[in-house]
């Protein structure tokens, strides 16, 4: 569909009034830039010529591709630099949290002016020596017992950003359909389901038992993204209240089903599942010391999978325009209903593969704590990642390694994990607002030269605000 | 900005340009759906229904009548009722097929409560103490749907201004945390009870900062928020709160207001006369927001901000001060439905205490169609479901109490796939208007 989609495509998005307004603020480009925003809506990944792009959302410039300047791009974008200032920013503000409850900084501050060194030192060694635990416990801990003890929390960082990986690629995918897939959490659930009940019911050899699991797992979270797809696609409804809901109605079948004889644990009196098969779980990738397992090859493959599927294939073409003006996309022969569903379907997918990775890997049983919050936090990931897949990757590994690095620093200096889930929520939210961390960091003056992208947006804001 | 394109915030199948393909399941949703609701309950209330005498208790002791308790046979009534839902179904596509018309307004409001009927008397008549205090059943709905109405009332105030709450889990959540923790240091609830109001209005000015001032798609930004505000209380919680909870975490309760005489009216006193200031606050809230949105001038600019921003700012409305206003007010609104959890309900604060009610008053909201007076209903109908789930497990039904709480979720995904569709959002919800 490359040739004929063409001038439907310039003529569909032509007559639209909303890029009208972008069309105005054309030079953002050159200061937005950065090389994840090629995967936009241009010549998907060079596959093709750059004049499929909708005219109105060409800028001038020659040679390289130009992005498109959808929303759900900017949003989702930024310059690399707004990236690594908001990590910054999130870090003290999370550190100045931790240091305005630690208790000799409460002392020392009782003596402030008379000996402002003591509060000083006391803010700066109760946020850093947390921070010190959060990456001992995260990347490397020299104290730990030969190499391998030393690089422990390494793997257990790849472990935990699995599950984050597959899961936040669903959310990224959807995003970039235009979706809001909120319900990874319920996805990660039924393929948690599906993929145990294959794990410790049926007992068939090595290789099929563990094939079957994936399948199930993945199968069982497709399902449950599908019939949002579905709902949207049909009736209208929105999925951003129908994922939430789809949350909360797994979550209470799981619990049901794990009051049941078909999943409870024989003898046991809590909600917990048989132990499953050892045919049926990922094999360890680095021997039995870690709990390193093949899911996060799976991960990988996963994440290479999303980007072609994004920026090779005409499907993931297809879901980038729907993304970018669902109206467009209609009126140039795409059948959004079907890339609604399907966007859907492969997302839930995505989602449980993650469930798979909890159950077939990382757990090996079912509880009803299986998803953890995995799901929400997949959120958070897709945002961080930008909808990019490898974006995603890489965000993902981020918050595997804070959170297991949240646990080694609540044991050694008991600052309470829960500072992880600011600091992930405060990265988003400056990340999202990059005029904002421009502010902060004194960088606004660019607006003066320019009328850059953020700049000029924060103008044409404040100006409505005004 | 064109978040109109990518980000589909609210559909709008009526507004299709294809009206022939998109027209068709819009009208066929309703009464499609009652019909198979129909048939369900005519299945399990009728045919499988209990044999046993089902028996609500009306009156309480304190009442100043008695009035006797009503006993139904379970299998006799689930058939008539499951009967007269098939023919409420059944109507619906007639009208559908013969007149293409769309049924009367009365008729879902209609089904929904012989469909609630049907069901209690289902549900107790197969329980093993087939025994029930309506009384107390719905005086303890109305207590559950006290932070669901205020959440949702949030809801309305931001929606019709045309920005999207989803964090109102978060408002909720930080005005039970604020509320224990002023409570605790002033000895005095009501301190807590404004600084609850505070909290929510400073986590909804957080929504309408970036939402509005930094154009930051408006879910992301709840979403977000939702996240923050559970990490604050959560590390707040863990390092002050517990550190010393006698001094930090022991709000004491907001006593309860007992009107007399009025409070001893069977069933309703209860209700409107035995509450705790929060609860009269409920009352209060849902009828002043109702006669503000829809009665005064203030509304009218509310609602055109909320539909049309660009007509309302020719007009000179200040769209964008609006909104920030609204969202912030309906911020404290929900604070205040937070202070529930914790001058209430319980008297401290845990984490998460909330427990994911704001996605309910969320879907509240909707199911109410984001009006006040549809919303309390709405939100009733859930505290209802939520009360019903813990009698359940009490007097030992065959219905799993976790299917009881899965209800309000399912019925929430049937109500936005099939009977809202009708009504639709204000039209500008989400969007944000960047004058231009």
């Amino acid at each position: 569909m490359t040739e004929n989609t063409e001038p439907r495509h310039s003529a569909a998005t032509d007559p639209d009034p909303i890029p009208a307004d972008q069309a105005t603020a054309p030079e953002l480009e050159p200061l937005e830039d950065d090389e994840a925003f090629v995967t936009s809506l241009d010549t998907a990944g060079g596959a093709m010529q750059p004049s499929a792009v909708p005219v109105s959302t060409q800028s001038g410039h020659l040679g390289a591709p130009e992005e498109s300047e959808s929303v759900l791009r900017k949003i989702f974008t930024g310059n690399g630099m707004v990236t690594i200032l908001a990590v910054l920013l999130a870090l003290i503000l999370g550190g100045l949290l931790i240091a305005l409850t630690d208790k000799v900084v409460g002392t020392t501050a009782g003596y402030l002016f008379a000996r402002p060194s003591d509060f000083l030192t006391a803010v700066w060694s109760a946020a850093t020596s947390s921070y010190v635990a959060l990456f001992q416990g995260a990347v490397f801990n020299p104290h730990g017992t030969g190499v391998a003890g030393q690089f422990a929390p390494l793997m257990e960082t790849l472990t935990i950003a699995t599950p984050l990986i597959t899961a936040g690629l669903g959310v990224a995918l959807a995003f970039r359909a235009g979706l809001f897939n909120i319900g990874a959490q319920g996805q990660i659930i039924m393929a948690g389901i599906l993929a145990s009940w294959v794990g410790f019911a049926l007992h068939l050899p090595v290789g099929l038992h563990l094939l079957l699991v994936l399948v199930a797992g993945v199968v069982g979270g497709a399902v449950w993204g599908g019939i949002v797809g579905v709902l949207k696609a049909r009736t209208g409804a929105h999925e951003v209240i129908v994922t939430i809901m789809f949350n909360y109605i797994a979550l209470y079948l799981l619990r049901y089903l794990l009051d049941t004889d078909l999943f409870q644990r024989p003898g046991e009196s809590t909600p917990i599942s048989p132990i499953l098969d050892p045919s049926a779980v990922y094999p360890l990738l680095f021997g039995s010391q870690y709990r390193l397992h093949v899911g996060f090859l799976l991960a990988i493959a996963a994440t290479v999978f999303v980007w072609w599927l994004l920026n090779r294939s005409t499907i993931g073409f297809e879901f980038r325009a729907v993304g970018a003006n669902p109206k467009a996309a209609l009126t140039a022969g795409i059948n959004v209903p079907r890339a609604t569903i399907l966007v859907m379907t492969i997302a839930g997918g995505l989602a449980g593969l993650a469930g798979v990775a909890q159950v077939a890997g990382t757990e090996k049983v079912l509880t009803d704590g299986v998803a953890a919050t995995y799901g929400f936090d997949a959120i958070t990931v897709a945002l961080l990642g930008r909808s990019s897949p490898w974006g995603t990757f890489a965000a993902g590994l981020l918050f595997g390694a804070f959170r297991a690095g949240a646990v080694q620093m609540q044991i050694q200096t008991g600052t309470p994990i829960d500072i992880v889930l600011v600091v992930q929520s405060l990265i988003v939210l400056f990340i999202a607002a990059p005029p904002l961390v421009r502010a902060i960091f004194g960088l606004n003056p660019r607006k003066k030269k320019t009328a850059t992208a953020g700049a000029s947006k924060q103008a044409a804001t404040t100006g409505g605000a005004a | 900005m064109s978040t109109t394109a990518t980000s589909p915030v609210k559909p709008q199948p009526e507004e299709s340009h294809t009206p022939a393909q998109s027209a068709k399941p819009v009208t066929w949703k309703l009464p499609v759906t009652l019909a198979v609701l129909a048939v369900v309950a005519f299945i399990f209330f009728g045919l499988l229904g209990p044999q046993g005498t089902a028996k609500f208790g009306v009156s309480s002791g304190g009442d100043f009548f008695q009035l006797p308790a009503i006993e139904v046979p379970a299998f006799l009534s689930g058939m008539v009722l499951s009967v007269i839902l098939l023919g409420l179904a059944g109507y619906a596509l007639v009208l559908k097929a013969n007149r293409n018309q769309r049924p009367p307004r009365w008729l879902p409001v209609v089904f929904t409560v012989v469909f609630v009927v049907a069901f209690l008397i289902w549900v107790v008549g197969g329980a093993r103490t087939p025994s029930i205090s309506l009384a107390g059943l719905i005086a303890g709905s109305v207590t559950l749907a006290v932070p669901i109405v205020f959440g949702s009332l949030s809801g309305v105030l931001c929606e019709r201004a045309g920005v999207v709450n989803i964090a109102i889990e978060g408002q909720l959540l930080g005005g039970a945390f604020t509320a224990a923790l002023v409570a605790s240091l002033t000895h005095n609830p009501y301190a807590g009870l404004l600084a609850a109001a505070v909290a929510g209005a400073l986590v909804s000015m957080v929504l309408a900062l970036f939402s509005i001032k930094y154009v930051v798609n408006q879910i992301i930004v709840g979403v977000v928020l939702n996240v923050l505000v559970s990490g604050l209380t959560g590390f707040l919680f863990s390092t002050v709160m517990q550190s010393d909870p006698e001094k930090y975490n022991s709000p004491g309760r907001l006593p309860i207001i007992d009107i007399p005489v009025l409070s001893s009216i069977p069933v309703i006193g209860p209700i409107l006369f035995k509450q705790s200031v929060v609860g009269y606050l409920m009352y209060v809230a849902v009828i002043v927001i109702w006669i503000a949105l829809f009665k005064t001038k203030w509304g009218l600019r509310v609602r055109a901000v909320g539909e049309h921003p660009q007509a309302a700012d020719t007009l000179g409305i200040k769209v964008n001060a609006t909104r920030f206003w609204n969202v912030t007010l309906g911020g404290a609104v929900a604070g205040i439905g937070g202070s529930f959890f914790t001058l209430v309900a319980i008297d401290s604060f845990t984490k998460e205490i909330s427990g994911g009610r704001g996605f309910i008053a969320l879907a509240a909201m909707i199911l109410g169609r984001w009006n006040p007076i549809g919303a309390f209903f709405a939100a009733l109908l859930f505290g209802f479901a939520d009360n019903l789930q813990s009698i359940v497990t009490i007097i030992g039904t065959p219905v799993p109490s976790q299917f009881m709480a899965m209800l309000p979720y399912l019925v929430t995904v049937f109500a936005v796939a099939g009977l809202v569709g009708r009504s639709r959002p204000p039209a500008a919800d989400g969007i944000p208007y960047v004058k231009g």
